[in-house]
């Protein structure tokens, strides 16, 4: 019923190539913009601009970068933490170092400095995949923190590499409330978004799941994949390094290197496994539900303690968030591998014939 | 010189130490082709059961005893309730699966057992020898022997159990091929429960040894995950390859550590200390350029 795409003909090439070909995707996709651009800045409180929707979003660019990487390209990394590390750093670097720079610019030139350093750790994709990959990521997550804590010239000399950011003029105007630094985030997001739903369905997101189903066979029909591979490394590092720049700029104000640990590169390999490999809505799914978990856990757990007359610690609660991480993570893998997105494109099947399912 | 000795044979010690963990990845792998990414944490909670065992009023053996078997048991409801029903995913998926398992024993063996830092008494002390210190002037510790020791004899009971058991065989023959396995009649799930108990058995050695070292505590999980560069140098299934790997990772961060530092200084200035945190990852990554398949690995042949 409400999902009913019959009598919708398309009759021209631009009709059938559309992003979103079906009438209702459409009007829903322009509903949530309008939403998440109007009402969202005139419903919401600061504390949910600050502390869930902005990292949120931020969060969210980051897991379409890994997605981008692991789930169109195929190539796992443990490392895209890092790569949000040289984001923000470079961003902060342009800020500090080119005079009178537009905070844009240096957003777009830090995601591609990210992009640089990503090629050079896809490097060794181009000889070894699958785990060997994931553990050579590694090295990139390490290195980089490293790096960013022990070059001085890094954090313009602060002590132990601690960064705090410049302020966000947008064209001349000074943006310090959570809703203008809201709709800035909203805004990028948005536009990168696009974008790689757009990629996906390229020649080049063709490629690269070519080359995800089976890299020998994408070479034999002639996808380059050296090309391939390494563009997959560096858009996605490119996208991780704005989410990095804007982590650094509109959500904390100040970081340090260590912020960006091993421990955010699971969560955001988390995000994508729970919200669906291989799908660009999955990965703002996926960081909605990791993020949202936690807080959840925080209010229920006390709760069904005081219920049961168990002694709680606060300790006991964040050991028990890891379990139900780690429980999740199974779980989905185990009962949808396609994660939460999977599970919304059975809704709509569903939607197409209901009420009437024969 | 005499210092460069001491830091070389310090770092092939600790190395002892990186290959008592890798071979339970080796193990794993081997029988099933799962890259188990949670052999850390498995290090971790049988480090803790131990400790915990001892804290409830256990001695030291019957501590021991418990432990093994809470890792079997964990081990085979391990491989019961996750990796079977994965059977047939793709190799990247059981290791994401095994991330998650990471992360489950992570947040339940601190929650039963309590998280705080504690020290395990094994009864041996990690002092220099005087005899060595005496004669060579060099500082090596007891405690690192005995655990060199302990891994060679891990070493070679699995090599002889693998070799000449009936069940060892099995084992191979399952690595070999999986279906080849099943039609002569091996069965394939106790095969896997085995491995699973075994690579238990392996992280309970190494949680003690590590645990004996450093004390019980939650960056034994770190520790644990220098066992990858490790397997990277040594080939993922080639139990030989975990020792050697861990060795040359050993010794070579622990000079890495001594002597990188002081030349970094001089041509940027700062304290460059801490390579020792990523240098085994960047050594296995530039290794891994020249020869992908490890040292001991078997080459592969990528057919379409």
């Amino acid at each position: 019923m409400l999902y009913r795409e019959a009598g919708q003909f398309k009759t021209t090439y631009a009709a059938d190539q559309q992003l979103f070909p079906i009438r209702q995707d459409r009007i829903g996709v322009l509903v949530l913009l309008a939403v998440a651009f109007l009402g969202v800045p005139l419903l919401a409180s600061e504390y949910w601009f600050s502390a869930i929707l902005i990292p949120f979003l931020i969060f969210a660019l980051a897991a379409l970068g890994l997605n981008i990487l692991t789930g169109y390209a195929g190539q796992l990394s443990l490392g895209s933490a890092a790569f949000m590390a040289v984001g923000a750093y470079a961003a902060y670097n342009f800020q500090l170092r080119i005079e009178g720079i537009p905070i844009l610019i240096s957003f777009i030139l830090a995601g591609l400095t990210a992009a640089g350093v990503g090629i050079l750790f896809g490097l060794p994709s181009l000889r070894i995949k699958g785990f060997y990959l994931a553990v050579a990521t590694l090295a990139a997550q390490f290195f980089i923190v490293w790096c960013l804590t022990k070059f001085p010239w890094l954090s313009n000399n602060s002590s132990s590499g601690v960064i705090s950011t410049q302020q966000l003029i947008f064209f001349g105007h000074e943006l310090k409330t959570p809703v203008e630094k809201y709709l800035l985030v909203l805004s990028i997001v948005v536009v990168l978004a696009l974008a790689a739903k757009n990629m996906v369905r390229s020649t080049t997101g063709r490629a690269w799941m070519a080359v995800r189903d089976m890299d020998v066979a994408a070479s034999v029909i002639g996808i380059r994949l050296m090309r391939t591979k390494l563009l997959a490394f560096a858009v996605s590092s490119f996208y991780c390094g704005v989410a990095g720049a804007l982590y650094a700029f509109c959500y904390l104000g100040s970081v340090e290197p260590d912020g960006f640990s091993l421990d955010m590169s699971f969560k955001i390999l988390f995000m994508i496994i729970i919200g669906g490999v291989g799908s660009i809505m999955g990965s703002f799914l996926g960081a909605a539900f990791i993020l949202l978990l936690p807080i959840f856990l925080d209010i229920a757990l006390p709760f069904f303690a005081e219920l049961f007359g168990l002694p709680f610690s606060s300790a006991t609660v964040s050991h028990i968030q890891i379990l139900v991480f780690g429980a999740l993570i199974m779980f989905f893998l185990i009962v949808e591998p396609h994660g939460l997105a999977r599970l919304w494109q059975i809704a709509k099947e569903k939607l197409r014939l209901w009420p009437f399912p024969h | 010189m005499n210092f460069f000795l001491e830091v070389l044979i310090g770092g092939l010690l600790s190395g002892v130490m990186y290959a008592l963990v890798a071979l339970g990845f080796v193990m794993i792998y081997k029988a099933s082709g799962v890259f188990n990414f949670a052999q850390g944490a498995m290090v971790y909670m049988a480090a803790l059961s131990v400790v915990g065992c001892i804290e409830k009023g256990a001695p030291l053996w019957l501590a021991i005893i418990l432990a093994f078997g809470i890792m079997t048991l964990f081990g085979i409801a391990t491989e019961k309730f996750v990796l079977r029903k994965l059977v047939n995913q793709p190799p990247i998926s059981l290791f994401m699966a095994t991330i998650g398992l990471a992360f489950f024993i992570e947040g339940l063996a601190p929650m039963i057992f309590g998280s705080d830092p504690r020290a395990l008494e094994l009864g041996i002390v990690d002092e220099p020898i005087p005899w060595i210190l005496d004669n060579w002037n060099m500082v090596i510790s007891k405690f690192d022997l005995v655990a060199a020791g302990v891994a060679a004899v891990l070493v070679a009971t699995l090599a002889l159990f693998f070799q000449y058991t009936r069940i060892g065989r099995a084992l191979r023959a399952v690595a070999d091929d999986h279906q080849a396995a099943l039609s002569i009649g091996i069965p394939l799930q106790h095969i896997w429960a085995i491995v699973w108990g075994v690579a238990g058995f392996v992280a309970l050695v190494a949680g003690m040894m590590w645990g004996a070292r450093n004390g019980v505590q939650f960056a034994l999980t770190f520790t644990a995950l220098k066992a990858l560069p490790v397997l990277i140098l040594g080939g993922f299934t080639s139990v030989p390859g975990a020792i050697v790997g861990g060795l040359i990772i050993g010794a070579s961060e622990k000079l890495a550590e001594i002597y990188i530092p002081p030349v970094m200084q001089d041509l940027f200035g700062g304290n460059f200390g801490g390579i020792e945190g990523w240098f085994p990852y960047v050594l296995a990554l530039l290794f891994l350029l020249v020869r992908p398949e490890g040292l001991f690995g078997e080459r592969h042949i990528d057919r379409v």
